[in-house]
């Protein structure tokens, strides 16, 4: 049986995490794996659970009736899966696909608010690790939202 | 090689036969002439062509010309015209190309006019003439058809007796005595019963042209009078130009409020880009002709203060006015130095002259030094 | 191949017009004079459209067969318009090459990073083909690509080629996908962090849009890498590639003469100034 608070600790979103708070974690922790195709959670779903990816792929995707899902990001390992559980209403604002065979460690999300709650230092050193996460996934969808490679002469009509 | 015992002297009564063996010379004479109310450069045939008796008046967006009570041939300052329009002309098509089957051939474009001398060359306008040949010269590729022109002309210096009052010349080291790049200097004596130039040869073909001039050598009294005259204008400069750290100094300071404030004057009208006798950018026009078929590239003056300079990809870089004057005087006063080793202003003033809102080179690099750090949008920009 | 009137075009013929994405062609030409072109990888020529105009366009390598120079083009206006409608044997007017490369010969003896964004890729391809030829010299070997979307990505077939050789680390991404494409959704910076390179001995070479540049430097910076070790290619408006015309001045940079490739510590300060 694998150690999960190891596994916490080594991955990369909680590195250089203070050991007293890498025992708290690990007992919300539970090992999971998702086949191609399987949803790790769906939009509107409660968010009781976030991922540490180990290895895999996993697509962020927002569903639409006429064009098929868009693929917001892809998300590999050493990268966290879920933001929302730390938000209230708590509910998932995308779908989250696994595109390969993905293993992760899934914590339980209700665990860890309460502990959170009750220690005040776990909470800030989570949030230091989140916050940073939030602001890339911000700048990257801005940089995305922008559309730099546009051709600037398609929006004069330039043909061809 | 601004004494020398081989310095010359010219009567004005023999000045007609410079301008004759100038033309036996082959050259086309262009000098300065009363046009529009301003001094023009145009052909020049006769003494009687120049401006004999006019002098000018300068101020920051204002000209005029005025009478003198003396017959001074060349007493006044500069005029809009810079000796740019000749050697780095306006417009010039610089080739044809020409269907051939299902290719085509390009004909680069033959230049044959006559060479051209160009009489009254202000100091400062030497500088600039040498800042351009840098440009279009001094580095990786030349403009061919800039060193044809250059090389073919032929230099008669004048040294100024007048200080315009918009010149700044001996701030930036450019005058107003004519110190190299000519084939002759004249510097004019007007005095009640006398009317002469003392002349210094400045190449062979200068010496070969002043063999069929009347001279004889100058005495120590003229020489003497004329390092006066060119004394005597460099204490009367209408600016003046502190360039101690100049680069330096406008490049930490692209924040700037004052860019702003000028910014809110600034018409990006281009006056000063077409007066200034160091400006050179050009952009090129490719064009077809629907008789024949064929297709021309031109080239022709173009101005950093357009909105089309900067353009890319949809847009231009610098769409405010404020960019666009920034761009031109830093370029004219701190990155041209970077780039060609030399300040790109010679102190002319024309462009203060010629600013239809009287804006002043001088006057934005003092407000700037005076306020050295300030930041657009309050504080000092010191932490 | 620089005519002694410098402005004067060399008339050549398109080789071949190969298609690469919707908007976007590469075009061999032909070696003027039949003499295998010379150039570094990161210089551009002037094309010529016969009666329609002249562009700078980056030269993105050498045909395998007969030594002629490869331009990919993307039609973005009349020119580049009228030059990707060229056919195979049209005569075009070239000048050129022109501008700074790749440091190619300098980051030797250390790990490279290409990061390409959009059609960033085309001034990048001759310089990765150039650092594979001589593979031993280089210690590891990335490029990141990101395009817009998956049927905009250039020169599929030789990013397979790439990825598929065990020396060199290819990773793309795109930023709009649909549920067709199995590959990377997300914007290039964010492969700067998954990619394998030993940041204080990294050389980086970088092209795309001034805004993906800023940003995948940010990206570098936070990884370690050096601000003297960063190359970006720059773009600027030219009319004439020869430091005449004025146009393309970056600050006191002329793009044309002392880029396209400028050092990231050069040009720190004129890249976070606005208007410049």
């Amino acid at each position: 049986m694998e150690n999960l608070e190891q596994v916490v600790k080594e991955h990369a979103f909680f590195r250089g995490l203070d050991p007293r708070f890498v025992a708290l974690l690990g007992d919300c922790a539970a090992d999971v794996r998702f086949d191609a195709g399987a949803f790790l959670f769906r939009e509107g779903d409660p968010a009781n659970h976030f991922y540490l990816v180990r290895e895999g792929r996993v697509a962020l995707e927002m569903a639409s009736p006429h064009a098929g899902p868009h693929r917001i990001q892809t998300l590999g390992a050493g990268e966290i899966v879920g933001l929302s559980w730390f938000v209230a209403p708590y509910r998932w604002a995308y779908d989250a696909r696994a595109l390969e065979p993905t293993r992760a460690v899934a914590l339980d999300a209700l665990c860890l608010r309460g502990k959170l709650d009750e220690d005040p230092a776990l909470g800030y050193a989570v949030l230091q690790r989140f916050v940073p996460v939030l602001i890339e996934r911000l700048q990257a969808t801005r940089l995305q939202m922008i559309d730099v490679y546009a051709n600037p002469g398609a929006k004069k009509g330039a043909r061809r | 090689m601004t004494e020398g015992t081989r310095d010359r002297l010219v009567e004005r009564g023999d000045l007609q036969a410079l301008l004759d063996a100038l033309r036996a010379g082959g050259y086309r004479v262009v000098g300065p002439t009363v046009r529009d109310g301003a001094i023009a450069y145009d052909s020049v045939e006769r003494v009687e062509d120049l401006p004999a008796g006019w002098t000018d008046r300068q101020e920051p967006g204002r000209y005029r010309l005025e009478r003198r009570d003396d017959g001074a041939l060349f007493g006044y300052a500069v005029g809009p015209h810079a000796w740019k329009k000749l050697l780095h002309p306006p417009v010039q098509r610089l080739w044809k190309a020409v269907r051939d089957g299902d290719s085509f051939r390009v004909e680069a474009e033959v230049e044959d006019d006559a060479p051209v001398a160009f009489l009254g060359v202000r100091a400062c306008e030497l500088h600039a003439i040498g800042i351009q040949d840098r440009v279009l010269m001094g580095d990786r590729y030349v403009d061919s058809g800039y060193r044809a022109r250059r090389e073919a002309a032929f230099i008669v210096a004048i040294e100024c007796g007048e200080a315009g009052g918009t010149c700044f010349c001996a701030s930036m080291g450019t005058g107003p005595g004519a110190e190299s790049g000519f084939d002759l200097a004249l510097t004019e004596l007007v005095a009640p019963g006398r009317h002469a130039f003392v002349v210094r040869v400045g190449s062979e073909r200068g010496a070969h042209i002043l063999e069929a001039v009347p001279h004889r050598e100058a005495s120590a009294d003229e020489r003497a009078a004329a390092q006066a005259v060119v004394a005597r204008t460099a204490s009367r400069m209408g600016r003046e130009l502190d360039t101690r750290g100049l680069p330096e100094l406008l490049l930490r300071n692209l924040d700037h409020p004052r860019w702003d404030e000028v910014a809110g004057r600034c018409l990006t009208c281009a006056n000063c880009t077409m007066v200034c006798p160091t400006c050179f950018c050009t952009s090129v026009a490719d064009g077809n002709d629907i008789a024949d078929g064929s297709a021309s590239r031109v080239r022709r003056w173009d101005s950093c203060f357009t909105m089309e300079f900067s353009h890319l990809h949809g847009g231009a870089v610098r769409t405010s006015a404020k960019a666009r004057y920034r761009q031109w005087m830093t370029h004219k006063l701190a990155t041209w130095v970077q780039q060609f080793g030399t300040s790109g202003c010679v102190g002319c003033g024309r462009c203060i002259t010629w600013c239809p809102v009287g804006i002043d080179i001088t006057e934005e690099a003092r407000a700037i030094r005076a306020t050295d750090g300030a930041k657009a949008g309050g504080g000092d920009g010191k932490s | 191949m620089i005519p002694a009137e410098a402005m004067v075009p060399t008339v050549t013929r398109v080789t071949s017009a190969r298609r690469e994405t919707a908007d976007t062609w590469t075009l061999e030409l032909e070696p003027p004079g039949g003499r295998k072109a010379a150039y570094r990888p990161g210089q551009f020529n002037m094309l010529y459209a016969f009666g329609v105009g002249e562009v700078p366009i980056s030269i993105s390598g050498t045909a395998r067969r007969g030594g002629g120079l490869l331009h990919t083009v993307r039609a973005a206006g009349p020119v580049s318009g009228a030059i990707t409608g060229l056919k195979r044997g049209a005569a075009l007017g070239v000048r050129g090459p022109y501008g700074t490369g790749w440091p190619l010969d300098e980051a030797a003896g250390g790990d490279v990073v290409l990061v390409a964004g959009g059609l960033g890729l085309a001034p990048l391809r001759p310089a990765l083909r150039a650092l594979l030829a001589g593979r031993e010299r280089y210690g590891r070997v990335a490029l990141l690509y990101g395009a817009r979307r998956p049927e905009e990505i250039l020169f599929r077939r030789e990013l397979e080629d790439w990825r598929r050789r065990l020396d060199v680390e290819v990773e793309v991404t795109v930023d709009h996908a649909g549920a067709d494409w199995h590959g990377e959704v997300g914007v290039v910076t964010a492969l700067v962090r998954r990619a394998g390179f030993d940041a204080a001995r990294t050389t980086a070479m970088i092209c795309g849009p001034e805004v993906m540049m800023r940003f995948t430097v940010a990206a570098l910076r936070q990884a370690g890498v050096d601000d003297a070790r960063m190359h970006l290619s720059m773009e600027r408006n030219m009319k004439c590639a020869l430091g005449h015309c004025g146009h393309c001045q970056f600050g006191a940079d002329f793009v044309c003469k002392e880029g396209p490739v400028l050092r990231y510590d050069r040009i720190r300060e004129r890249l976070a100034a606005r208007e410049i």
